[in-house]
């Protein structure tokens, strides 16, 4: 199979208008978006965001995302608590689908995306199309684990009866906004063409052919 | 329903390439027959969304946006869901929702809540209709690239669909304790998700582009 890429030819498809056009002319000559072969520092920039996605997962999951105080006492609940809730009062399907958009979702995106960019780093050609798909599935499944958040501010803004049950939000639903937020930047940074570069060069590699011109390019 | 037809020949030697694939940059020529009925092109080599064509996408992407505007109007205005507590009302708007969580010390997460559930469900629209009204009347809208580039944005960050379960998930988390009921903003959510998913489907930046060509400067 010959497949060419647009960047082998010195060509880039403009993000605003899908036009292609010369990234050495500066910006696209129809709509004056900036052209670039691939998104700029995006490893860099997805890493950065990674690895604090990571770090606040930890708050995200052990903190409480929610406080009950009742007359029948104070209660702190989180990600995890809220599902096992869920799952023992019958709703099993309901608790399917928090335990997927707010413990599965967040924690399989962080590692997914992971491997992606140590595939990409270590210029692995292997399984690119599966690799694509995955990072396809990641933009689509992330805005998901924002559920939690609503479910929350909602809760809190209909359990205000002072005397009878009083709901606030608790700190770890800060961390776990941040984790959905920063994992989803972190998804819109990450250049799924990269992916496609490894693939291509070892093909080159097989044929001998563009090499020196696709070095031309990176560097 | 768009049907799959991948007619993309791909870019083989001296054929001019006209476009390329955003997600793994393979370089693709014209698609080859593109009839009057809706169908989309698909990368022959990663298998991303290309382009869908469909006829008159100007006219119902203007369409499903004034719907979507009023909508989302009646979506803002009424409680989504209430409780029933020994007589007494208890209700709340998405706003409400949101006003709560600011006067319990988190004003990040209450503008999260309101931005991805109001503000940038409306950019979407209000860009929508910016975009195709005058290109409809043959004039070039002012700001376009700026415009579509924040349309393509703030429709990553509108999350009506996920709100919309977040409602659900919280009437179940309440039903032991009260009565539950819907609002009417909740019959305005769930229209919205749908307008906004049809407006989606026919929104394709390169026929708006190619509007904008045809059209008067």
């Amino acid at each position: 199979m010959t497949w060419s890429s647009a960047a082998a030819l010195g060509l880039a498809v403009c993000p605003g208008c899908h036009r292609l056009g010369s990234p050495a002319a500066g910006a696209c000559r129809r709509c004056g978006s900036a052209l670039h072969f691939r998104k700029p520092g995006s490893i860099g920039r997805t890493w950065a965001l990674l690895i604090a996605a990571y770090v606040l997962y930890l708050p995200a999951n052990l903190l409480p995302i929610m406080e009950t105080s009742s007359l029948f006492g104070a209660q702190q609940d989180t990600i995890m608590s809220g599902v096992a809730y869920l799952w023992s009062s019958g709703s099993w399907a309901l608790a399917g689908i928090v335990f997927v958009a707010s413990a599965a979702v967040p924690l399989l995106k962080l590692v997914s995306l992971t491997v992606l960019l140590i595939s990409v780093q270590r210029r692995s050609a292997r399984q690119a199309l599966r690799r694509a798909r995955t990072y396809r599935l990641l933009e689509l499944v992330g805005r998901w684990s924002m559920l939690d958040v609503y479910v929350v501010a909602l809760l809190v803004a209909l359990v205000q009866v002072e005397s009878l049950a009083l709901i606030r939000p608790g700190t770890g639903l800060v961390a776990f906004a941040a984790v959905v937020v920063l994992s989803m930047l972190a998804t819109m940074s990450f250049d799924p063409r990269l992916i496609w570069d490894a693939a291509h060069e070892a093909g080159a590699r097989d044929t001998g052919a563009d090499t020196a011109r696709r070095k031309e390019i990176t560097t | 329903m768009p049907r799959p037809a991948t007619d993309m020949p791909m870019h083989h030697g001296n054929a001019p390439a006209t476009g390329a694939c955003l997600e793994c940059d393979l370089l693709v020529g014209e698609p080859a027959a593109l009839g009057p009925h809706p169908c989309s092109a698909l990368c022959p080599r990663c298998g991303a969304l290309l382009l869908r064509s469909g006829g008159k996408g100007l006219e119902k992407a203007l369409a499903l946006a004034s719907a979507g505007l009023a909508l989302l109007a009646l979506a803002i205005a009424f409680p989504v869901v209430g409780l029933d507590i020994q007589g007494q009302r208890i209700d709340t708007s998405v706003l409400g929702a949101a006003v709560a969580l600011w006067n319990n010390g988190m004003p990040a997460l209450s503008a999260l809540v309101v931005g991805t559930t109001t503000v940038m469900p409306l950019v979407e629209i209000a860009a929508v209709i910016w975009l195709t009204l005058p290109l409809m009347l043959g004039r070039r809208p002012p700001g376009f690239a700026r415009i579509l580039r924040a349309l393509q944005a703030a429709h990553a960050w509108a999350m009506v669909e996920v709100f919309i379960l977040g409602v659900l998930v919280a009437l179940v988390k309440l039903a032991h304790v009260a009565d539950v009921v819907f609002g009417p903003a909740m019959l305005g959510f769930a229209a919205l998700m749908l307008v906004l998913t049809a407006v989606n489907s026919v929104i394709e930046p390169r026929s708006l582009w190619q509007a904008w060509e045809e059209a008067r400067p």
